[in-house]
């Protein structure tokens, strides 16, 4: 989809289109691509667009951000703009200015708990943190007695265990050892690490419906290049009930993830029916990205399982994402118990509540 | 870069929860006074002629229709609500359903006024029932290839040929469907057939119920014999049917009927593991409810675009696609987890009753109304493939 809602989501586009080219990056061993694309998205305010001016962010809209997702998902990128804008978004939750420069968020499995200790120091562990290694300062929600709080600390306060995801992008374990903060204060009453993991799962379910989106189009172009037993393989009825299923999943993951922004975009508050939108996003999407990612391989056949071809940039992240802020199997198991919970009787108006 | 694929994230507006609380109501009601049965699937006994009456006197039968004509001049989503809570309840809408969603707008947009102002108020009272004649022995998704003849004859057409998988057509007041009134030409094989009008209850028709395998006769096979329709009866222009079924087709692919068929099962899944389930019974039932939610929110999503005056064609097929497969699956879906429920479950047989019925069901859940072959082919022509 080249048609973007608004003027921020256009801007992120431009930049992308310029700066962070897929065959262009592809192609760069170094990642000299990654200082000017970071240095455009910081001068047009992106990494901040969900911190609100008075914490020094750009004050852009929730919808907006998250169409700025959505084109991130599509250009299939490898910085922490993603990341950035989610750590931005969580301490603003506690009114605490975000710094300059590249940020993550921890935890970010439902796994790890950080714990706040007495002193106001924060110790535990969190895997799977998205590009801790590469991020100057870390958003992190930390646990104490009966409170919660959302703090700021240095990234080189941390031991920070280098890993990889599967698309190659930094997948880190962070050790917190009495970790002092730069900046702590109580969360907002309600927020809690399920809030942050629940957000996180939401960014990933833009950028999974971005992905998707960028494959069925590489998908179509290729079955239309591509000749085989002397006709365009498009004209093959096999493949293109393939390229059908794949707009199927591209729609299923567009129209959960969109439906999941707008219901948190308006400013709802945390109830079943917002948890129901935020975990059916992820979930859906997740799966998406499963069948999705297998046809858009299919389709390019051999070509498509290089290193050269840029499909991977967005099969392998969109199978990625599948993995941070919980999978789809965690919130299923969490959606099913709360659905299990409410009762047979009270599924149908659960759904139909929007 | 292919053509985008939108679902804008629409809401229900306010008057439609206002009017899901009356529907809810009225079925309450109705499930009190013993109408039906909110825990049987449809059955023989779906075909409720008194039931009909009272959805019409609802106003809720033409929501979206002119008032000049029966109609209620309501929005898309008012009526999105109302199939979707009479679904979801498992209500007898049969008799109603195929006037209401499909045969009353072909009306409304071709046939004269007369014949408008005659059946049009008949159908928002709820008082007849549709079919479609689109199947023949020989031409099922290969719709062009019909053959049962409407020849001309003074001031009409005479019919002849045969109609199969006509579904309630053992119980309709009219038809519509396509006949052929000249041949194909080579440059356009689907020249040549033309949309009808036909009154069930007039001479020169013989309705063969079809037993199916759930042992329900929801099918028919349809014989013509010299039936006379008349000149007014024609829908459209002649010999140009191809034409005029398409902007329609987005309403009937994308409802709520195409993922909700089997909905009850799911239901009784939940009530079967109780509070508590394990965790595959909750991962099984987190990711089928995940499912519907999305089903639902791109049909929902549809039904706006189409109320705002879009013409989302491919995202209806992509919705009836992955809707009607969904359906199909759920029942075994369901079964899977059902495995280990306890026996003691109070439902236990109720959900073995279910699950008998809507396995039975699921095969045809991918056929009818245009079969995931068909949907593929346009959702693949919409792609730009050919």
């Amino acid at each position: 989809m080249t048609d973007t809602d608004n003027i921020v989501a256009e801007t992120a586009e431009r930049i992308f289109a310029d700066l962070a080219d897929a065959q262009t990056i592809n192609h760069d061993k170094n990642g000299n691509w990654k200082a000017p694309l970071w240095q455009a998205l910081t001068d047009a305010g992106l990494p901040l667009s969900w911190v609100p001016e008075e914490c020094d962010g750009s004050g852009t809209s929730m919808a907006e951000g998250f169409s700025v997702l959505s084109a991130a998902g599509r250009a299939g990128v490898a910085v922490p703009l993603a990341e950035t804008m989610l750590a931005g978004w969580l301490l603003a939750q506690a009114h605490i200015k975000s710094p300059e420069g590249r940020m993550t968020v921890a935890p970010a499995s439902p796994r790890d708990r950080l714990k706040l200790n007495a002193n106001g120091t924060i110790t535990g562990r969190a895997r799977g943190v998205p590009f801790a290694k590469d991020a100057e300062y870390i958003a992190v929600v930390a646990s104490g007695i009966g409170s919660t709080s959302i703090a700021l600390v240095e990234a080189s306060a941390c031991r920070i265990e280098a890993g990889l995801g599967l698309a190659g992008d930094p997948s880190d374990t962070v050790h917190l050892d009495s970790v002092k903060p730069v900046a702590i204060q109580s969360a907002p009453s309600g927020f809690d690490q399920n809030t942050l993991l629940l957000m996180g799962a939401l960014v990933r379910s833009q950028q999974i419906a971005g992905a998707l989106e960028t494959m069925l189009g590489i998908g179509v172009n290729y079955s239309g290049e591509r000749v085989a037993f002397e006709k365009k393989i498009s004209k093959f009825q096999a493949v293109q009930h393939n390229l059908a299923k794949l707009a199927g999943e591209t729609s299923a993951a567009l129209a959960a993830a969109s439906s999941a922004a707008d219901a948190f975009s308006s400013g709802a508050p945390l109830d079943d029916a917002l948890f129901l939108e935020a975990a059916a996003a992820k979930i859906r999407c997740s799966e998406a990205a499963e069948k999705g990612a297998a046809i858009a391989h299919q389709v390019l056949g051999a070509i498509g399982f290089t290193q050269e071809h840029i499909l991977h940039r967005y099969t392998l992240r969109a199978l990625a994402w599948r993995d941070d802020f919980g999978s789809e199997s965690y919130w299923a198991v969490e959606l099913g118990k709360l659905v299990a919970a409410r009762g047979a009787d009270e599924l149908w108006p659960l759904v139909a509540s929007r | 870069m292919t053509a985008a694929l939108r679902f804008d994230p629409i809401r229900l507006p306010p008057e439609c929860e206002q009017l899901r609380k009356e529907v809810r109501a009225f079925l309450a009601e109705e499930i009190a006074a013993g109408t039906f049965d909110p825990h049987k699937p449809q059955r023989e006994d779906s075909d409720n002629p008194a039931f009909s009456k009272r959805v019409g006197e609802r106003g809720w039968l033409g929501m979206t229709w002119p008032k000049k004509y029966g109609g209620h001049e309501r929005s898309f989503l008012e009526r999105y609500v109302v199939t979707e809570e009479m679904r979801v309840a498992n209500a007898p809408v049969r008799r109603f359903f195929v006037a209401d969603r499909q045969s009353g707008p072909v009306l409304l947009k071709y046939a004269p006024e007369h014949i408008k102002m005659d059946i049009l108020p008949r159908i928002c009272r709820g008082e007849v029932c549709f079919s479609i004649g689109m199947s023949e022995p020989n031409s099922g998704s290969d719709l062009f290839a019909a053959k049962t003849k409407a020849t001309k004859t003074d001031g009409g057409w005479l019919i002849n040929g045969s109609k199969i998988w006509t579904t309630s057509a053992h119980m309709a007041d009219y038809m519509i469907a396509i006949f052929r009134t000249s041949p194909s030409t080579k440059e356009n094989r689907r020249h040549g057939l033309t949309q009808f009008l036909v009154n069930m209850k007039k001479p020169g028709i013989t309705v063969n119920p079809i037993a199916q395998i759930t042992g329900q006769y929801e099918f028919n096979e349809v014989v013509f014999t010299d039936h006379f329709v008349p000149d007014d009866h024609m829908l459209g222009e002649i010999d140009s049917a191809w034409k005029q079924a398409t902007s329609e087709l987005a309403y009937e692919r994308s409802g709520p009927e195409r993922f909700l068929e089997t909905y009850y099962v799911l239901t009784e899944l939940v009530r079967a593991v109780g509070p508590k389930p394990d965790t595959r019974s909750a991962e099984g039932i987190g990711r089928l409810v995940a499912q519907l939610h999305t089903m639902r929110r791109m049909s929902v999503s549809v039904a706006g675009m189409l109320q705002a005056g879009k013409e989302p064609v491919v995202e209806a097929s992509i919705v009836k696609d992955i809707g009607t497969i969904w359906e199909q699956q759920l029942p075994h879906r369901v079964r899977e987890l059902a495995a280990f429920v306890d026996d003691s479950a109070s439902n236990h047989a109720t959900l073995d009753e279910m699950l008998g019925f809507a396995i039975k069901t699921a095969p045809k859940l991918t056929i009818q109304g245009g079969t995931t072959e068909v949907l593929r082919g346009i959702i693949a022509r919409g792609l730009g493939l050919r």
